[in-house]
């Protein structure tokens, strides 16, 4: 149309193509979906504000009350005289088992699988493998861990507790994670450039030497990353631990941080929370909630770690 | 075709023996034939170049000369690469004591992400060097001979991440020299740098010459020109059935021979300029 | 000195000493480390099959297809766990796929990227929130203040809540894997859209989402395979702890195949009941593993599709 129009009416032709330009354009659709985003983004953010609002308020009093006692003391049968003493031990007992055993062996793992594996069929197996046990539900390693764990190695895991033990537990969420490990660990190795690897070998290091001096300290934020992110699921898991017999009810014991202990019958956070949720009265609720946020405090304080972690690693990158 | 040296190592420099011997060297990646049947010889303490075309094989040689390409999982190398009379593929050989006295500089400047002194340090440190003081003389000596000791003596605690790109080139190669290898792979190092820093690596080159054998891989002509005594120009090869491209070694002759009146119609279209 | 030039020969190019046996050291020992995952994955395997085999060959086929799953009676209904899992299953998607899916949009092709620093992290804990506290969230805040405000026939304890709780776990989730399927998207195909004059709603719902969409796919099926093997919610809040009959109301309780599982290891010292008690918990466990492994194996495919594409 324009190119015919004659130059007579090039000033004509030249205010349509401004206002064309220039025009607010309408477009209802765009909006209405943009808004539609807002909304999902905003009812998510939503719903994580109403919980922690909903249960730090309902366990405000508990944990404002005596502390002392509600953080240190035993498992009862009145929501007054119950503590978290012998569920933060039993947590804490977990976390250790996850450290020590989770994280080298996961690392291993990913370094192998990064640094060393040539394409084959066992290393091939071995990937489709972990990811694989990624993906299992928790409850199955649940199974595993009653199976193995607590009935064919009973007598070792806990000789007096039909092997319903921290050692158990540890052991089950420890294998539990050790995918979650792997996975991380393994994608900060990728994300170190080839070229530091090149230059150590160019030099003639060995391939060890290589990970030892160059790859790891290069990835070490971003498996620490990740590790912090496996220790905050293995302690916020209660499934497993249902199977594996941690104790719902009363518990003798179960409150020294004695390595001695450690083959005796224990409890935990994510246990302790579940078992009360199902008891009736306001009271429990307020109990509950509290639990909830000692729980939610640990896992949050390890997930901000990793946060800032990863973020500090990434500033110093660009 | 493949040019044979005899003719090329009667010149001044006969009498010492050359450091490699590459015999119907072929590098396949997969099933993929990369480079076909190089030989050549390559001789001591001078510069030999290696130019050619893009895909011709040049850095795939290269990298076989300090067995670098172990590091790519589907490379396989057939015929021999003998260095002083052994052969580099040989099952008792260790590609890393084989990168301890052939060291590498790429194309992109490499340092570690730590201090000066620790990217110097690092090599000698792995052959047992433990003393201090033997260690400060190394990094001082290796970065002398990398002409970078002047510009970086008061700050070899920072990060070598902080220099610029020549300075990083020449740390890397005063990192080769560190752990006293006898020969300097450089894989097209001054593609990433400026004309200034590129002058002061190839003058850098023409000193090292006195010490160590040095092998370039250059997309630059003139570069070759200027500081090498040999020049090997590959190029590709198309399969008419399979529509891949093989690297062939085309001539290697000295320099001077090559850019002025080289022996193959190939050489000459390409140093000419109007082919590749 | 040890940096002397030596002679070369064939003994001088051996690797030798500590430093050789560092290297073949550490290779075995990274190798074993990375070997255990498969033993894991059999271990999982031995500790299902034994009991499960037992359980398949005695129980009377009868009693899985009854009136409900109340295991401590012999009534081992099949259908009413696999019902359960499939409503729960279905809400937590209604509830995780758009607003996961939405806040992947948003954060991928909308967000400035100062938006995007702090919508990540909350993501993030979000996905980090243990889900027995959903359990209690969905039994004391969903049920209560949505589920029985909207429904008046709802029950305290009903399979919408457990559901939707479900789905608030798995919402990071979604919109994780949802938005690296985007992000892998080459921003030239972006360019080349609004080159043409191409509206940024259009080019999100014509370009990038068709271009990302086995990503989309990937992250649909590894959602569904979490909610389904999700316990801790669904035995918290959908009550039916002791064994339930079959029902497809999801505003009453049921029971889904983790929280039978749980269920029955929960409150005993030992598992007991009639004969084949303890034995269809691994029977249930069996299923279980084999439907989430099939759904991760497709998953698995999907992703593959994305990496290989850009």
């Amino acid at each position: 149309m324009a190119l015919s129009t004659p130059s007579s009416s090039s000033v004509r032709a030249a205010e349509t193509v401004r206002s064309g330009l220039t025009a607010r354009q309408s477009d209802p659709f765009g909006r209405a979906f943009q808004v539609s985003l807002w909304v999902a983004v905003l009812a998510t953010v939503a719903i994580l504000g109403v919980l922690i609002f909903d249960v730090v308020t309902h366990g405000w009093g508990v944990l404002a009350g005596e502390t002392g006692d509600f953080l240190t003391g035993r498992l009862g049968s009145q929501p007054e005289n119950s503590g978290l003493g012998q569920a933060i031990r039993g947590t804490f007992y977990i976390g250790v088992f996850v450290v020590v055993l989770t994280f080298p062996l996961g690392i291993a793992a990913a370094i192998y699988l990064e640094e060393y594996a040539q394409h084959g069929r066992l290393n091939s197996l071995i990937s489709v493998a972990i990811r694989n046990l990624a993906g299992v539900p928790s409850v199955v390693y649940g199974i595993l861990g009653l199976t193995i764990f607590v009935k064919a190695l009973g007598s070792v895991t806990g000789p007096d507790a039909n092997g319903r033990t921290v050692v158990s537990a540890g052991l089950t969420l420890s294998i539990l994670v050790l995918p979650i490990v792997i996975i991380t660990a393994a994608e900060a190795l990728r994300a170190v450039p080839n070229g530091i690897r090149e230059g150590g070998f160019g030099v003639g290091a060995t391939r060890w030497e290589v990970v030892r001096s160059h790859v790891l300290p290069y990835a070490a934020p971003g498996i620490l990353t990740g590790t912090v992110i496996a220790l905050a699921r293995a302690l916020g898991e209660a499934a497993p631990l249902i199977l594996v017999g941690a104790t719902t009810g009363f518990l003798t014991g179960g409150e020294s941080f004695l390595p001695d202990s450690l083959r005796e019958r224990f409890t935990a956070l994510p246990i302790v929370i579940s078992t009360w949720s199902g008891r009736p009265g306001e009271d429990w609720a307020a109990s509950t909630s509290a639990a909830i946020v000692v729980l939610l405090v640990i896992v949050f304080a390890a997930n901000l770690a990793a946060i800032v972690l990863r973020n500090r690693f990434e500033r110093g990158r660009r | 075709m493949a040019v044979t040296t005899g003719t090329v190592s009667a010149d001044d420099k006969a009498g010492s023996d050359p450091v490699f011997e590459l015999s119907s060297l072929e590098v396949f990646y997969g099933e993929f034939r990369a480079v076909r049947e190089v030989s050549m010889e390559i001789a001591e303490r001078e510069i030999t170049a290696f130019i050619g075309p893009s895909g011709c094989g040049k850095t795939t040689v290269l990298r076989c000369l300090n067995r670098m390409n172990d590091l790519i999982e589907t490379a396989r190398v057939q015929g021999s690469v003998k260095y002083h009379g052994v052969d580099l593929y040989d099952a008792a050989v260790s590609a890393t004591e084989v990168r301890r006295r052939i060291g590498m500089v790429f194309q992109k400047p490499n340092p570690f992400p730590k201090s000066i002194y620790d990217n110097l340090a690092f090599g000698p440190r792995l052959n047992g060097v433990k003393k201090k003081s033997d260690l400060d003389d190394i990094v001082e000596s290796s970065l002398k001979s990398a002409a970078l000791w002047d510009e970086v003596k008061d700050r070899l605690k920072s990060s070598a991440l902080g220099l610029s790109g020549g300075q990083q080139q020449r740390l890397c190669i005063a990192r080769c020299v560190a752990v006293k290898p006898d020969v300097i792979l450089m894989d097209e190092p001054c593609s990433a740098l400026d004309p200034i820093a590129t002058a002061r690596i190839e003058d850098l080159m023409r000193e090292l010459t006195s010490e160590y054998t040095i092998v370039i891989v250059t997309h630059n002509m003139q570069q070759a020109a200027r500081v090498s005594d040999r020049t090997a120009f590959f190029t590709t090869e198309v399969n008419p059935e399979s529509d891949r491209r093989t690297g062939v070694l085309v001539e290697y002759n000295p320099t001077s021979k090559i850019f002025s009146t080289p022996d193959d119609e190939r050489t000459e279209q390409y140093v000419t300029g109007r082919f590749g | 000195m040890p940096l002397a030039r030596t002679p070369v020969n064939l003994e001088a190019l051996r690797l030798t000493g500590r430093r050789a046996v560092a290297e073949t050291l550490g290779r075995y020992a990274f190798f074993s480390a990375a070997f255990f995952s498969i033993i894991v994955s059999g271990m999982i395997v031995w500790s299902l099959a034994a009991e499960t085999w037992t359980f398949v060959s005695q129980v009377d086929y009868s009693t899985l297809w009854t009136d409900g799953w109340f295991p401590r009676r012999g009534m081992y209904d099949i259908k009413t766990l696999v019902v359960g899992s499939l409503l729960t299953t279905i809400v937590a998607m209604l509830v995780a796929v758009p607003l996961g899916l939405g806040a992947a949009i948003y954060m991928s092709e909308y967000a400035k990227p100062s938006v995007r620093k702090v919508l990540k992290p909350t993501l993030e804990v979000l996905a980090g929130i243990p889900s027995v506290v959903l359990g209690f969230f969905a039994l004391t805040f969903i049920s209560p203040e949505v589920v029985q405000r909207l429904f008046s026939g709802a029950t305290q304890f009903n399979m919408l809540a457990a559901g939707i709780g479900v789905g608030i776990l798995t919402i990071p989730l979604v919109a994780s894997v949802s938005e690296d399927a985007m992000r892998s998207v080459p921003d030239t195909l972006r360019e080349a859209s609004y080159g043409m004059g191409a509206r940024r709603v259009s080019t999100v719902l014509r370009v990038v989402v068709p271009a990302a969409v086995s990503g989309l796919v990937a992250a649909l099926i590894i959602a569904i395979s979490r909610a389904i093997g999700e316990t801790m919610v669904v035995f918290i809040a959908a009550g039916a702890t002791g064994g339930s009959l079959f029902s497809v109301d999801v505003l009453g309780p049921g029971q889904t195949m983790t929280a039978a599982i749980a269920s029955q290891a929960a409150g005993t010292d030992q598992v007991v009941g009639e004969g084949l008690t303890f034995q269809s918990l691994f029977f249930v466990g069996s299923l279980l593993f084999l439907l989430t492994l099939l759904l991760n194996l497709v998953a698995d495919r999907f992703v593959r599709r994305v990496r290989q594409k850009y």
